[in-house]
């Protein structure tokens, strides 16, 4: 049995411009010692879909009836608020991508850290201080006796950003969701950051579910990818088939545009085109506006087709080789740069 | 922090000798006589003329200042042409009820305004967020002397007529029975006095920081550290009573400094109104009767708690927001 494990989840938000349908039937799961990644661009859903395992979707998002969110054996739809509190910070913990703004300026570090220990253990405040000083440690803070009465705004973005990691591991979760805790740090303090995460999850054996749009991380420490968009699953794989063989347009135009230190010269592919807001996703496909492989056919939306072992691929591509060769062979599509290049990245 | 307390107390320094600079030159320049009062049939001019050389009035404006200057800051504050004695001994007298008046104003607007604003906050676009906003609307709009007289007339003078139990006096600070009355008559006796004056100075100034609260308790609501901390499994309540109230209050503190000049200002015509024996009454009689040194030295009186008022919210802000503390 799976560690988390999401069913067509919807998470939909009712606002007076319409209805935004941020996750739109998205599953998904997770093991125990596992890492997901989730990838894809800004607005296909990626942190709609944490905060929804989370029920941290604020108003007016609403998880859909019919979305089932089983973690552990249980379902977390079901449970009463009360209940789910017992699982925030304690099953499941989460760790946000900004780490400047993520802590409470008013309050030392250490007080956030313990807070989460008292509340779910009901600690002592001396032994939460001890055990908050013990975290910090672990997540390689120098002088983690001093700097627990330090205030966020004393500390570094990284130093901040490892505080976060402290105070999600405090109760030693099952699951932790990470969205995009990188993205805000220099090159050298994520990969400090990266290998902190994946030492942890080594020593307690946590699922790890790794939010982010940098394909570089997920090729260096993911097992799994889920790619999304525009609030749907396009691919999903192990990373080595997703960056071997990538099956949907969308994930190759993403690969096509990762920047590469041993090809220079060339132009940077780009994928035409943002993503659409959410209150007017396309009919049919969704990315069909700026897949350079549409054809009449992607009128009709596409399931999830199996592309290969244990890869699924949300394209029609997938059942129309021809198709694609077709378009390549015309000097189009993103395949001619991702073709025998052996995908790693 | 004792650095950052010296530092601000250093810099209030010039701050109030340019408020005493400044009160004196717009009293002095101000046109009208003020031995004028003294004019009467009868009066010989050299009487006039030793008034006005016994009131140091016939000396040039730049020796007046001067001999001011020095004997205010040593503590002498003159002698009040209109009532005949020391103004020290004026101040005395009415500074404490204008400092009762003023203060239990501040305490409830600030406790009043932040609960309210609170209130609305977390009850957002509900009903009760609506009706208290319209009502606190209502009151922010709405002319402090005007509201004193519409209190007045309802609670005091209708309540009366139609014989309510909670009829409250219209005047003074207390009633003409009070010196035979027990202890505990008298506190009610004030409190009952208190209640008209500082319910009208109030509900003007409460309902504004009412809607200022409600507005920084939305922002901080949405703010990153906020869904940590309902991340972390914290009660909703706690959320809001410990991450966000606090975070709120750091700008309105700062109102604090703020609303001090409009208290003060405010309460001069409440006074007026309610026949307050403080100090603003007696300045608007001062300024009628031009009676300088009183009118200096309380001016410079209610600048100068003005001044120690915001400079006490510069500290408390301070205490409470330790990303300033070390500035």
């Amino acid at each position: 049995m799976s560690l988390l494990e999401v069913r067509d989840l919807r998470t939909w938000f009712h606002t007076e411009e319409g209805v935004a349908r941020a996750v739109d039937g998205v599953s998904f799961e997770v093991d125990r010692g596992q890492v997901l990644g989730v990838v894809g661009e800004s607005g296909s859903g990626k942190s709609v879909t944490a905060l929804s395992v989370m029920r941290l979707v604020q108003e007016p998002g609403r998880v859909e009836e019919g979305s089932r969110l089983t973690f552990d054996g249980r379902d977390l739809l079901g449970l009463t608020e009360r209940q789910m509190r017992d699982v925030r910070g304690n099953d499941i913990a989460m760790i946000f991508q900004e780490p400047m703004t993520s802590l409470n300026p008013v309050y030392p570090v250490g007080d956030q850290i313990s807070e989460s220990i008292r509340i779910h253990r009901g600690l002592s405040r001396r032994e939460a201080r001890s055990r908050a000083v013990e975290l910090l440690r672990l997540v390689g803070i120098p002088l983690p006796d001093r700097r627990v009465d330090d205030y966020p705004h004393q500390l570094s973005g990284g130093m901040r950003q490892r505080v976060m990691i402290a105070m999600a591991l405090a109760n030693e979760p099952d699951l932790l969701i990470a969205d995009e805790p990188t993205t805000a740090l220099d090159v050298t303090i994520q990969a400090q950051i990266l290998e902190l995460l994946f030492e942890i999850r080594d020593r307690l054996g946590m699922g790890i579910i790794l939010i982010t749009h940098d394909l570089g991380v997920v090729a260096e420490v993911c097992d799994r990818v889920v790619v999304m968009y525009a609030g749907q699953v396009v691919e999903q794989g192990s990373v080595d088939t997703i960056f071997a063989r990538p099956s949907h347009p969308y994930t190759q135009g993403l690969l096509a545009a990762v920047p590469r230190a041993d090809k220079r010269g060339g132009r940077l592919a780009v994928i035409p085109g943002v993503v659409p807001p959410p209150t007017r996703w396309p009919g049919g496909c969704r990315f069909r506006p700026r897949c350079p492989y549409a054809w009449d056919l992607c009128h009709q939306q596409p399931g999830l087709l199996a592309a290969g072992p244990r890869q699924l691929s949300r394209c029609w591509l997938v059942e129309h080789p021809k198709r694609r060769l077709q378009v390549e062979r015309s000097g189009g599509g993103f395949q001619s740069r991702v073709a025998g290049e052996g995908g790693a990245v | 922090m004792g650095i950052y307390i010296a530092r601000r107390l250093l810099g209030a320094v010039p701050l109030v000798l340019g408020i005493a600079t400044i009160i004196f030159f717009v009293v002095n320049l101000a046109p009208g006589d003020p031995t004028a009062l003294f004019f009467q049939q009868g009066v010989p001019p050299e009487i006039l003329e030793q008034i006005r050389r016994n009131f140091g009035l016939d000396q040039p404006l730049h020796i007046r200042y001067w001999r001011w200057m020095i004997a205010f800051f040593t503590g002498d504050f003159g002698y009040s042409f209109a009532h005949a004695r020391p103004v020290i001994d004026i101040i005395r007298e009415t500074l404490p009820p204008t400092l009762v008046l003023a203060g239990s104003t501040l305490v409830l607007i600030f406790v009043s305004g932040v609960v309210v604003g609170v209130l609305q906050a977390v009850r957002q676009h509900r009903p009760v967020d609506r009706v208290l906003s319209v009502v606190s609307l209502f009151f922010y709009s709405m002319p402090s002397f005007w509201l004193g007289l519409m209190l007045m007339l309802l609670f005091s003078l209708k309540a009366h007529e139609w014989g309510l139990p909670f009829a409250l006096p219209p005047t003074g600070m207390t009633s003409v029975d009070y010196e035979f009355m027990t202890f505990g008559e008298r506190v009610v006796d004030r409190l009952r006095h208190l209640i008209l004056p500082v319910a009208t100075l109030s509900l003007v100034m409460a309902a504004g920081i009412a809607r200022y609260t409600r507005g920084q308790m939305l922002e901080v609501i949405r703010q990153d550290y906020i869904r940590t901390a309902r991340a972390k499994g914290l009660p909703e309540g706690r959320v809001v009573m410990k991450h966000a109230l606090r975070n709120s209050l750091l700008p309105v503190i700062t109102l604090l400094g703020l609303y001090l000049p409009l208290l003060f200002s405010g309460s001069v015509f409440v006074e007026v109104i309610f026949s307050w024996p403080g100090m603003g009454r007696v300045i608007v009689d001062g300024i009628f009767q031009r009676d300088y040194p009183l009118v200096m030295a309380t001016s410079f009186i209610f600048a100068l708690v003005v001044v120690i008022g915001s400079l006490v919210a510069d500290i408390l802000y301070a205490v409470a927001d330790p990303r300033i503390r070390y500035d």
